[in-house]
């Protein structure tokens, strides 16, 4: 009979339950010898695992060599007490996303976004905005139901504030990606604090990213939501669509 | 090459008058134009180079200073051929001298009509005019004279070492560091690559000025600097002599500075150059003609330095479905070849872009792709062609992506095109690792060698899935091409023809950069070249 997984000890599966089989492969900055095959090997006990195996490895260049290896994890987890954390996030797919606005949301989602103050970098702002997007995820110009405006880097808060007032925007995001002395907190502050004096803040969802930025962060700073790294303009999306549904919902406030 | 396809004579012999058609409406559009970045090209290739102590590059310093004396719709040829006349400096120290505030061009200007007069060499405006432009064109056709010695050197050492036959293997490093550049560069030499580009950082594009210097910091690639470009023509020069096989060296001419980088290029020693307005103006949100007019003279500077230059149509099939957009490829083909002619490209440095970037579960997505892939070669068949892997539908499975690749290796082989992008397993999960590349290098080893004489045994059947998909594509390109040259290529990248992306002429990045010619504008660079390429 299949034995039962022992939810408390869980541990890779490859072949059997247990054997906590794992797959790796590196490369390492020395020449292809014998001595490398003994550096990985001893790297990977030092990792913790059992029994290490080079299976294959090759010379990449001079004082370069690459290894594919198997070993065995010796380490388990307790699953039981991570299912109910609530660990997963829900992200909606394009498509997903597209359905929700046309359904809760029902006409396009005017956002204007910039990298601002001094900050020369557009990657950020570029990769959620512009339709090429980032990792094959589309910038939100190539969804139906968003019309963008990337106004690109270096742009002081008040030429952003003013486009958002200009074209009505639902969202101003603003990424940041230079952050030595803080800089980036004394941006993302005078954004907000520019918007509430144009009495601007309740029709207008504020959010800011960058590597640097954590929602904790901008929460504090006054903005709806903050974005790090390893985001995807659908999880922007799905934020931005999920927050505009809410609101139209909501009574509005007295 | 017979044609297995089947295709219809008439119909391509249409796309092409098509084609001419709207290059001849473009070339129209832009001519009585010049930009900053043209002109900073022109200055490089008299010399100037360096940045000022505020890491302005002295390149930008000249010009903006003319440009904002509002004297740039002349050249800035003729303000530095002026200032050598006046002082007997050589343009890099006219730029110091501008730099550090001692010179003033634009005011030179009338005291040399003056001293001329004087001296009755040229006693009127025109001939102190003509004295000018035979100063600074003398100092340009000697300074072409010492590029093509540098490439005649180059092209004699690239036959005396050799290089692989088609399909050269081109990869890329995107490190950030240009020194960890040299590493994974040596090591895709060793596993076989034929092309090593650097992909350049994603700002770069957006900057409308080149950085000066070698550079280690970059985000998702390293910065194209003149200094960047040698480390590496170096590093690979020696790797080349040492294994008797010659490697190629690629960059971008792309963004901001299209022309300022084939100039750096050609100087350098780099053999190809991406060289493609579109994908700044669809996907960098670059003014229309800003792209234009920089890329007709950063064409032109290519083809007379013989850099093969890489056109990006794959990028549209990353944006829009490939199937749905695959006509609007073969129609960009058709234009970006007649842009390349006019530019003086010769055909055998055009590398036109395509990609296989059908959806894995498209059912006989490879016959269609193979269709695609056979159609790029017969309609362009002394054209190399840059082929892509798949990326867009790539999600992370490593293990799926290399068995894609491994479809894409066997049609890039058996269509037999001229330089292929090798896929590499971790495409869209980070920038690829250096045993990454290395093991997408060992997948086209084995199926370049296990299917090399697969294309000679093939014919598809008449009227099969591949002979009706090509023709439907063809016949696409058609009725596409036949509306663009009806209403523009400007008119049609508004009405997002192109990876569904909309540009208008009027709108984005760099349009300040843009200037008006005046009657007497002066560009020895350009018209040295001309003189040549179609003499």
């Amino acid at each position: 009979m299949l034995r039962a997984v022992d939810l408390k000890a869980v541990r890779p599966y490859a072949d059997h339950l247990d054997d906590g089989l794992v797959q790796l492969s590196f490369t390492l900055p020395v020449s292809y010898s014998l001595a490398a095959r003994k550096a990985a090997l001893e790297l990977a006990a030092k990792m913790g695992f059992e029994e290490p195996e080079v299976v294959h490895y090759e010379q990449l260049t001079d004082g370069y060599t690459y290894f594919v290896m198997y070993g065995r994890c010796a380490q388990t987890i307790d699953f039981t007490t991570l299912q109910e954390t609530g660990f997963d996030i829900e992200y909606l797919g394009e498509d997903e996303i597209e359905r929700f606005a046309a359904e809760h949301v029902g006409r396009p989602i005017v956002v204007v976004g910039a990298s601002t103050g001094s900050d020369t970098h557009s990657v950020g702002i570029d990769a959620m905005l512009n339709l090429k997007g980032y990792h094959g995820h589309h910038g939100l110009e190539g969804y139906r139901s968003f019309k963008t405006y990337n106004l690109g880097s270096q742009v002081p808060n008040g030429v952003l504030l003013a486009k958002a007032i200009e074209v009505g925007a639902d969202a101003i995001l603003v990424s940041q990606t230079v952050t030595q002395q803080n800089l980036h907190v004394h941006n993302l502050t005078e954004l907000v604090e520019m918007v509430e004096a144009e009495g601007k803040r309740r029709e207008m969802i504020l959010a800011c990213g960058g590597p640097r930025v954590t929602n904790e962060l901008a929460k504090e700073l006054g903005y709806d939501a903050g974005f790090s790294k390893g985001t995807y303009p659908n999880h922007l999306a799905t934020f931005l669509v999920r927050e505009l549904a809410a609101r139209s919902s909501a009574p509005a406030p007295a | 090459m017979k044609s297995k396809l089947d295709l219809d004579h008439g119909v391509v012999a249409a796309c092409r008058q098509a084609a001419r058609q709207i290059t001849d409406d473009v070339i129209k559009r832009i001519d009585g134009h010049t930009t900053v970045s043209v002109e900073r090209s022109v200055t490089r290739l008299l010399g100037v180079d360096g940045a000022n102590d505020l890491d302005v590059p002295l390149p930008n310093v000249l010009v903006d200073h003319v440009h904002d004396g509002g004297g740039l719709g002349r050249g800035i040829a003729h303000w530095l051929g002026n200032a050598m006349l006046h002082t007997g400096r050589t343009p890099q120290q006219i730029a110091e001298a501008v730099s550090a505030g001692e010179l003033d061009l634009l005011s030179l200007a009338s005291s040399l009509e003056g001293e001329h007069a004087d001296e009755g060499a040229a006693s009127n405006g025109l001939g102190a005019v003509t004295a000018i432009q035979e100063r600074v064109a003398s100092e340009c056709a000697q300074r072409l004279q010492g590029i093509n010695a540098r490439f005649d050197e180059r092209r004699a050492m690239r036959e005396r070492l050799g290089e692989t036959p088609t399909p050269l293997r081109y990869v890329l490093t995107a490190t950030g560091d240009v020194y960890e550049d040299v590493v994974h560069a040596k090591a895709v030499a060793q596993a076989g690559g034929d092309i090593v580009a650097v992909i350049r950082s994603t700002a770069q594009s957006l900057l409308d000025y080149v950085p000066y210097g070698p550079t280690t910091e970059g985000y998702g690639g390293t910065f194209a600097t003149q200094a960047n470009f040698r480390i590496m023509r170096e590093a690979m020069d020696e790797w080349s002599e040492q294994h008797g096989r010659y490697v190629r060296l690629s960059s971008f001419c792309s963004g901001l500075c299209m022309s300022e980088i084939a100039a750096m290029g050609a100087w350098e020693g780099f053999d190809n150059m991406v060289n493609d307005a579109l994908y700044g103006i669809l996907y960098r949100d670059i003014n229309i003609v800003r792209g234009l007019i920089d890329q007709r003279i950063s064409r032109m500077i290519n083809g007379y330095f013989g850099v093969t230059i890489n056109t990006g149509e794959d990028n549209y099939l990353r944006t829009a479905d490939a199937l749905e957009a695959a006509p609007s490829v073969t129609a960009s083909q058709f234009v970006n070849y007649e842009l390349a002619c006019a530019s003086g490209v010769p055909d055998a440095q055009i590398a036109l872009g395509d990609a296989f970037e059908i959806d894995v579960p498209v059912k006989n997505g490879l016959l269609y792709e193979w269709a695609q892939a056979q159609l790029t070669r017969e309609l362009f068949p002394d054209c190399p062609v840059k082929y892509m892997p798949p990326t867009r539908h790539m999600d992370g499975n490593l293990f799926r992506t290399h068995a894609a690749d491994t479809l894409f290796n066997l049609v890039t082989i058996a269509t037999g095109q001229g330089i292929q992008t090798i896929g590499v397993p971790t495409e869209g999960i980070f920038t690829p690792h250096i045993h990454d590349r290395v093991l997408g290098l060992q997948n086209v080893d084995y199926v370049f060698n296990a299917a090399h004489d697969l294309g000679e045994e093939i014919e598809f059947k008449r009227g099969g899935i591949v002979q009706t998909h090509a023709q439907k594509v063809l016949a696409g390109a058609h009725e596409l091409l036949e509306r663009i040259a009806q209403t523009g290529l400007l008119e049609a990248i508004a009405d997002a023809t192109f990876g569904d992306v909309s540009r208008k002429e009027d709108e984005g990045r760099g349009m300040e950069g843009i200037v008006e010619t005046d009657e007497d504008y002066f560009n020895p660079l350009t018209d040295l070249m001309r003189e040549s390429t179609y003499a």
